[in-house]
Protein backbone atom coordinates (compact mmCIF):
# COMPACT_ATOMS: atom_id res chain seq x y z
CA UNK A 1 0.00 0.00 0.00
CA UNK A 2 1.00 3.42 -0.18
CA UNK A 3 1.66 4.89 3.01
CA UNK A 4 1.73 8.52 4.70
CA UNK A 5 1.40 10.84 7.96
CA UNK A 6 -0.54 13.46 8.54
CA UNK A 7 0.83 17.12 8.28
CA UNK A 8 1.39 19.16 11.55
CA UNK A 9 -1.73 20.93 11.85
CA UNK A 10 -0.26 24.28 11.78
CA UNK A 11 0.67 24.00 7.82
CA UNK A 12 -2.71 22.54 7.46
CA UNK A 13 -4.03 25.90 9.18
CA UNK A 14 -1.99 28.24 7.34
CA UNK A 15 -3.01 26.72 3.59
CA UNK A 16 -6.86 27.12 4.35
CA UNK A 17 -6.58 30.80 6.51
CA UNK A 18 -7.93 32.40 3.64
CA UNK A 19 -11.02 30.06 2.94
CA UNK A 20 -14.64 29.66 5.07
CA UNK A 21 -15.68 26.27 3.93
CA UNK A 22 -13.56 23.58 3.20
CA UNK A 23 -14.33 20.33 1.58
CA UNK A 24 -12.04 17.54 3.90
CA UNK A 25 -11.79 14.37 1.56
CA UNK A 26 -10.04 11.10 2.73
CA UNK A 27 -9.89 7.83 0.44
CA UNK A 28 -10.87 4.91 1.64
CA UNK A 29 -7.90 3.12 0.48
CA UNK A 30 -4.13 2.91 1.40
CA UNK A 31 -4.25 5.91 3.65
CA UNK A 32 -7.15 4.40 5.24
CA UNK A 33 -5.41 0.56 6.03
CA UNK A 34 -2.03 3.05 6.99
CA UNK A 35 -4.28 4.80 9.69
CA UNK A 36 -3.75 8.50 8.18
CA UNK A 37 -6.63 9.83 5.69
CA UNK A 38 -9.73 7.45 6.17
CA UNK A 39 -13.31 8.33 7.19
CA UNK A 40 -12.06 8.27 11.16
CA UNK A 41 -8.91 10.59 10.32
CA UNK A 42 -11.01 12.83 8.57
CA UNK A 43 -13.45 13.18 11.19
CA UNK A 44 -10.09 13.34 13.84
CA UNK A 45 -8.76 16.54 11.76
CA UNK A 46 -12.03 18.13 11.21
CA UNK A 47 -12.58 18.59 14.96
CA UNK A 48 -9.16 19.81 15.06
CA UNK A 49 -8.96 22.23 12.49
CA UNK A 50 -12.32 23.64 13.75
CA UNK A 51 -11.26 24.00 17.46
CA UNK A 52 -8.01 25.32 15.99
CA UNK A 53 -9.58 27.92 13.96
CA UNK A 54 -11.83 28.73 16.91
CA UNK A 55 -9.26 29.54 19.24
CA UNK A 56 -7.69 31.94 17.08
CA UNK A 57 -11.12 33.73 16.62
CA UNK A 58 -11.91 32.42 13.29
CA UNK A 59 -14.97 30.46 12.26
CA UNK A 60 -14.19 27.73 9.35
CA UNK A 61 -16.97 25.17 8.01
CA UNK A 62 -15.75 21.87 7.43
CA UNK A 63 -17.75 19.27 5.06
CA UNK A 64 -16.66 15.89 5.73
CA UNK A 65 -16.65 13.26 3.03
CA UNK A 66 -14.81 10.24 2.07
CA UNK A 67 -14.19 8.86 -1.17
CA UNK A 68 -13.65 5.11 -2.06
CA UNK A 69 -10.71 5.71 -3.97
CA UNK A 70 -9.64 9.43 -5.12
CA UNK A 71 -7.11 8.53 -7.62
CA UNK A 72 -10.14 7.11 -10.27
CA UNK A 73 -11.58 9.79 -12.17
CA UNK A 74 -15.24 8.47 -11.63
CA UNK A 75 -14.94 8.30 -8.22
CA UNK A 76 -13.41 12.06 -7.84
CA UNK A 77 -16.42 13.00 -10.12
CA UNK A 78 -18.62 12.43 -7.52
CA UNK A 79 -17.62 14.57 -5.25
CA UNK A 80 -18.28 17.71 -7.99
CA UNK A 81 -21.42 18.67 -5.85
CA UNK A 82 -19.55 19.06 -2.73
CA UNK A 83 -16.33 20.62 -4.58
CA UNK A 84 -18.78 23.31 -6.26
CA UNK A 85 -20.14 24.16 -2.44
CA UNK A 86 -16.78 24.57 -1.07
CA UNK A 87 -14.06 27.39 -0.75
CA UNK A 88 -11.09 24.96 -0.73
CA UNK A 89 -10.70 20.97 -0.51
CA UNK A 90 -8.12 19.78 1.67
CA UNK A 91 -7.44 15.98 0.63
CA UNK A 92 -6.46 13.33 3.09
CA UNK A 93 -5.61 10.98 -0.11
CA UNK A 94 -1.44 10.30 -0.90
CA UNK A 95 0.07 12.45 -3.60
CA UNK A 96 -1.64 10.65 -6.23
CA UNK A 97 -5.49 10.90 -5.20
CA UNK A 98 -4.32 14.78 -4.50
CA UNK A 99 -3.50 15.40 -7.89
CA UNK A 100 -6.54 13.82 -8.88
CA UNK A 101 -8.70 16.51 -7.28
CA UNK A 102 -6.62 19.14 -8.89
CA UNK A 103 -6.88 18.02 -12.43
CA UNK A 104 -10.32 17.48 -11.96
CA UNK A 105 -11.55 20.83 -10.14
CA UNK A 106 -10.49 24.36 -11.10
CA UNK A 107 -10.52 24.93 -6.71
CA UNK A 108 -7.34 25.00 -4.33
CA UNK A 109 -6.71 21.89 -3.31
CA UNK A 110 -4.30 21.13 -0.18
CA UNK A 111 -2.84 18.08 1.32
CA UNK A 112 -3.40 16.92 4.44
CA UNK A 113 -0.69 14.29 4.19
CA UNK A 114 2.79 13.94 3.36
CA UNK A 115 3.16 10.61 1.25
CA UNK A 116 5.99 8.39 2.44
CA UNK A 117 6.73 4.85 1.12
CA UNK A 118 4.99 1.70 -0.58
CA UNK A 119 5.34 -0.27 2.28
CA UNK A 120 3.47 -3.48 4.54
CA UNK A 121 2.66 -3.64 7.79
CA UNK A 122 4.84 -5.24 10.05
CA UNK A 123 2.25 -5.22 12.93
CA UNK A 124 -0.08 -3.27 14.28
CA UNK A 125 0.49 0.69 14.07
CA UNK A 126 4.02 -0.14 12.35
CA UNK A 127 4.15 0.07 8.16
CA UNK A 128 7.75 -0.33 6.82
CA UNK A 129 9.16 0.04 3.18
CA UNK A 130 9.04 -2.90 0.92
CA UNK A 131 9.10 -0.85 -2.54
CA UNK A 132 10.21 1.35 -4.46
CA UNK A 133 8.84 1.03 -7.81
CA UNK A 134 12.08 0.71 -9.76
CA UNK A 135 10.07 -0.65 -12.35
CA UNK A 136 12.34 -4.10 -12.85
CA UNK A 137 11.52 -6.31 -10.29
CA UNK A 138 14.46 -8.11 -8.53
CA UNK A 139 12.80 -10.10 -5.84
CA UNK A 140 12.89 -13.06 -8.26
CA UNK A 141 16.56 -13.53 -7.46
CA UNK A 142 16.53 -11.96 -4.15
CA UNK A 143 15.03 -14.41 -1.84
CA UNK A 144 11.68 -12.24 -1.79
CA UNK A 145 13.63 -9.28 -0.84
CA UNK A 146 14.18 -5.89 -2.17
CA UNK A 147 17.83 -4.80 -2.04
CA UNK A 148 16.19 -1.79 -3.80
CA UNK A 149 13.60 -0.35 -1.48
CA UNK A 150 15.75 -1.88 1.99
CA UNK A 151 19.28 -1.74 1.80
CA UNK A 152 20.12 2.65 2.32
CA UNK A 153 23.00 1.78 -0.63
CA UNK A 154 20.45 0.21 -3.04
CA UNK A 155 23.11 -2.21 -3.70
CA UNK A 156 22.49 -5.11 -5.77
CA UNK A 157 25.65 -8.15 -5.23
CA UNK A 158 26.25 -8.48 -1.71
CA UNK A 159 26.31 -5.96 1.38
CA UNK A 160 28.55 -3.30 2.47
CA UNK A 161 31.20 -2.66 4.79
CA UNK A 162 28.82 -1.05 7.40
CA UNK A 163 26.23 -4.72 7.61
CA UNK A 164 27.72 -5.80 11.32
CA UNK A 165 25.48 -8.76 12.78
CA UNK A 166 22.66 -8.54 10.29
CA UNK A 167 22.63 -4.59 10.91
CA UNK A 168 22.51 -1.62 9.14
CA UNK A 169 25.39 1.24 10.17
CA UNK A 170 22.45 3.68 9.27
CA UNK A 171 20.41 2.66 12.59
CA UNK A 172 20.26 -0.41 15.02
CA UNK A 173 16.61 -0.51 13.75
CA UNK A 174 17.18 -1.19 10.04
CA UNK A 175 18.55 -4.92 9.29
CA UNK A 176 20.39 -5.09 6.58
CA UNK A 177 18.62 -6.07 3.66
CA UNK A 178 21.68 -8.08 2.27
CA UNK A 179 21.96 -10.22 5.07
CA UNK A 180 18.20 -10.94 5.14
CA UNK A 181 18.51 -12.02 1.25
CA UNK A 182 21.22 -14.06 2.31
CA UNK A 183 19.22 -15.84 5.55
CA UNK A 184 16.50 -16.34 3.25
CA UNK A 185 18.24 -17.98 0.55
CA UNK A 186 20.35 -20.39 2.63
CA UNK A 187 16.85 -21.28 4.01
CA UNK A 188 15.44 -22.13 0.32
CA UNK A 189 18.54 -23.78 0.03
CA UNK A 190 19.02 -21.43 -3.25
CA UNK A 191 23.00 -20.09 -2.26
CA UNK A 192 24.20 -20.52 -5.96
CA UNK A 193 22.04 -17.71 -6.69
CA UNK A 194 23.98 -14.92 -4.28
CA UNK A 195 26.91 -16.28 -6.63
CA UNK A 196 25.13 -14.88 -9.83
CA UNK A 197 26.11 -11.24 -10.21
CA UNK A 198 23.28 -9.01 -10.73
CA UNK A 199 24.12 -6.02 -13.57
CA UNK A 200 24.39 -2.54 -13.27
CA UNK A 201 20.94 -1.41 -13.18
CA UNK A 202 18.88 -0.14 -15.81
CA UNK A 203 17.23 3.18 -13.67
CA UNK A 204 15.34 4.42 -16.73
CA UNK A 205 12.41 2.44 -16.07
CA UNK A 206 12.73 3.94 -12.33
CA UNK A 207 12.28 7.85 -12.67
CA UNK A 208 15.33 8.01 -14.32
CA UNK A 209 13.46 8.18 -17.60
CA UNK A 210 11.41 10.78 -16.43
CA UNK A 211 7.44 10.08 -15.38
CA UNK A 212 6.57 6.82 -16.11
CA UNK A 213 2.99 5.64 -17.89
CA UNK A 214 1.45 2.54 -18.10
CA UNK A 215 -1.14 2.02 -21.38
CA UNK A 216 -3.10 -1.25 -21.73
CA UNK A 217 -3.82 -1.53 -24.94
CA UNK A 218 -6.32 -3.37 -24.73
CA UNK A 219 -8.44 -1.38 -21.85
CA UNK A 220 -7.32 1.86 -22.96
CA UNK A 221 -9.99 4.01 -24.69
CA UNK B 1 -16.84 37.10 40.18
CA UNK B 2 -18.75 33.74 40.34
CA UNK B 3 -16.59 30.77 40.40
CA UNK B 4 -15.57 28.84 37.20
CA UNK B 5 -17.31 25.72 37.19
CA UNK B 6 -15.43 23.24 34.92
CA UNK B 7 -17.48 20.75 32.86
CA UNK B 8 -15.61 17.35 32.82
CA UNK B 9 -16.68 14.54 30.62
CA UNK B 10 -15.71 11.05 32.10
CA UNK B 11 -15.73 7.92 29.69
CA UNK B 12 -16.43 5.43 32.43
CA UNK B 13 -15.71 1.62 31.76
CA UNK B 14 -19.06 -0.24 32.57
CA UNK B 15 -16.54 -3.04 34.60
CA UNK B 16 -14.82 -0.52 36.67
CA UNK B 17 -14.79 2.94 37.13
CA UNK B 18 -18.50 3.37 36.24
CA UNK B 19 -19.18 1.00 38.80
CA UNK B 20 -16.74 3.01 41.16
CA UNK B 21 -18.95 6.03 40.20
CA UNK B 22 -21.72 3.96 41.58
CA UNK B 23 -20.09 2.96 44.81
CA UNK B 24 -19.05 6.49 45.65
CA UNK B 25 -22.82 7.11 45.31
CA UNK B 26 -24.03 3.92 47.55
CA UNK B 27 -21.09 5.23 50.24
CA UNK B 28 -22.50 8.80 50.07
CA UNK B 29 -19.34 10.18 48.95
CA UNK B 30 -20.03 13.76 46.46
CA UNK B 31 -17.82 14.75 44.01
CA UNK B 32 -18.24 17.51 41.91
CA UNK B 33 -21.78 18.05 39.81
CA UNK B 34 -19.60 18.87 36.62
CA UNK B 35 -18.28 15.44 35.98
CA UNK B 36 -20.38 14.13 33.37
CA UNK B 37 -20.04 10.61 33.13
CA UNK B 38 -20.31 8.27 30.00
CA UNK B 39 -20.49 4.51 30.40
CA UNK B 40 -19.06 2.64 28.09
CA UNK B 41 -18.10 -1.04 27.69
CA UNK B 42 -14.57 -0.90 28.17
CA UNK B 43 -12.19 1.70 27.92
CA UNK B 44 -10.75 0.09 24.84
CA UNK B 45 -13.59 1.37 23.18
CA UNK B 46 -12.78 5.28 23.63
CA UNK B 47 -11.39 6.36 20.00
CA UNK B 48 -9.36 9.78 20.13
CA UNK B 49 -12.46 11.19 18.20
CA UNK B 50 -14.45 11.12 21.08
CA UNK B 51 -12.43 12.76 22.99
CA UNK B 52 -11.73 15.77 20.58
CA UNK B 53 -15.49 15.89 19.91
CA UNK B 54 -15.86 16.08 24.11
CA UNK B 55 -13.56 19.12 23.80
CA UNK B 56 -15.20 20.35 20.58
CA UNK B 57 -18.45 20.24 22.09
CA UNK B 58 -17.43 22.21 25.43
CA UNK B 59 -15.73 20.11 27.52
CA UNK B 60 -13.21 21.66 29.82
CA UNK B 61 -11.83 18.16 30.64
CA UNK B 62 -11.71 15.17 29.67
CA UNK B 63 -11.50 11.83 32.16
CA UNK B 64 -10.70 8.27 31.05
CA UNK B 65 -11.39 5.96 33.99
CA UNK B 66 -11.03 2.56 33.03
CA UNK B 67 -9.71 -1.11 34.70
CA UNK B 68 -5.81 -1.31 36.55
CA UNK B 69 -3.25 -2.34 34.48
CA UNK B 70 -4.00 -6.07 34.27
CA UNK B 71 -7.62 -6.15 35.34
CA UNK B 72 -9.10 -5.17 32.28
CA UNK B 73 -12.12 -7.33 31.58
CA UNK B 74 -11.28 -7.56 27.67
CA UNK B 75 -7.93 -7.91 28.49
CA UNK B 76 -5.98 -4.71 27.33
CA UNK B 77 -8.82 -2.35 26.42
CA UNK B 78 -7.32 -0.03 29.35
CA UNK B 79 -3.71 -0.39 28.10
CA UNK B 80 -4.97 0.41 24.32
CA UNK B 81 -7.09 3.55 25.85
CA UNK B 82 -4.30 4.95 27.49
CA UNK B 83 -1.99 4.80 24.35
CA UNK B 84 -4.99 6.68 22.87
CA UNK B 85 -4.94 9.22 25.20
CA UNK B 86 -1.15 9.83 24.93
CA UNK B 87 -2.05 10.08 20.79
CA UNK B 88 -5.19 12.54 21.87
CA UNK B 89 -2.86 15.13 23.62
CA UNK B 90 -0.22 15.39 21.35
CA UNK B 91 -3.19 16.38 19.14
CA UNK B 92 -4.71 18.42 21.67
CA UNK B 93 -1.06 20.17 21.65
CA UNK B 94 -1.14 21.04 17.99
CA UNK B 95 -4.27 22.60 18.15
CA UNK B 96 -3.53 24.64 21.30
CA UNK B 97 -5.27 23.49 24.31
CA UNK B 98 -3.50 21.78 27.07
CA UNK B 99 -2.58 18.67 26.96
CA UNK B 100 -3.22 18.04 30.73
CA UNK B 101 -6.91 19.02 30.41
CA UNK B 102 -6.94 15.10 29.10
CA UNK B 103 -6.47 12.44 31.69
CA UNK B 104 -6.31 8.47 31.63
CA UNK B 105 -7.49 6.93 35.16
CA UNK B 106 -7.51 3.02 37.03
CA UNK B 107 -9.65 2.12 39.61
CA UNK B 108 -11.47 -1.33 40.30
CA UNK B 109 -15.05 -1.29 41.05
CA UNK B 110 -14.97 -1.16 44.84
CA UNK B 111 -12.78 2.00 44.66
CA UNK B 112 -15.39 4.44 45.55
CA UNK B 113 -13.21 6.79 47.09
CA UNK B 114 -10.65 6.92 44.53
CA UNK B 115 -13.27 8.02 41.83
CA UNK B 116 -14.76 10.32 44.08
CA UNK B 117 -10.99 11.35 44.98
CA UNK B 118 -9.86 11.26 41.15
CA UNK B 119 -13.37 13.10 40.33
CA UNK B 120 -12.33 16.05 42.51
CA UNK B 121 -8.56 15.92 41.94
CA UNK B 122 -9.01 16.58 37.68
CA UNK B 123 -12.03 19.48 38.52
CA UNK B 124 -9.92 21.16 40.71
CA UNK B 125 -6.66 21.20 38.23
CA UNK B 126 -8.97 22.22 35.27
CA UNK B 127 -10.24 25.04 38.03
CA UNK B 128 -7.21 26.06 38.33
CA UNK B 129 -6.37 26.24 34.15
CA UNK B 130 -9.64 28.02 33.38
CA UNK B 131 -12.05 26.90 30.82
CA UNK B 132 -11.33 25.18 27.72
CA UNK B 133 -9.50 27.71 25.03
CA UNK B 134 -12.15 26.29 22.47
CA UNK B 135 -15.10 27.03 24.41
CA UNK B 136 -17.54 29.32 23.84
CA UNK B 137 -18.33 30.01 20.44
CA UNK B 138 -20.69 27.88 18.33
CA UNK B 139 -19.10 25.51 15.90
CA UNK B 140 -20.12 25.12 11.98
CA UNK B 141 -20.06 21.54 10.93
CA UNK B 142 -21.62 19.66 8.16
CA UNK B 143 -21.56 16.02 7.16
CA UNK B 144 -22.11 15.20 3.88
CA UNK B 145 -24.66 12.49 3.09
Amino acid sequence: MITAERKPLEELLGYIAPYGRILLLGCNECVTVCAAGGRKEVGLLASALKMAARKSGKDVEIVEHTLERQCDPEYVEEVAGLVGQADAVVSMACGCGVQQMAMRYAKPVFPALNTRFMGGSERQGVWDERCAGCGNCLLGVTGGICPIARCAKRLMNGPCGGSANGVCEITPDVPCAWHLIWERLEALGQTQQYMEIIPAKDWKTAQGGGPRKIIREDLAE
Amino acid sequence: MEQFEPVIVAFCCHYCAYTAADTAGSQRLSYPAGVKIVRVPCTGKVDAKHLLTAFEKGADGVLVAGCLVGDCHFKDGNVKAARRVEFTKKYLQEIGIEAERLEMAGMSAGQGKEFAETATAITEKIRALGPSPVKGKNSCCGKAA
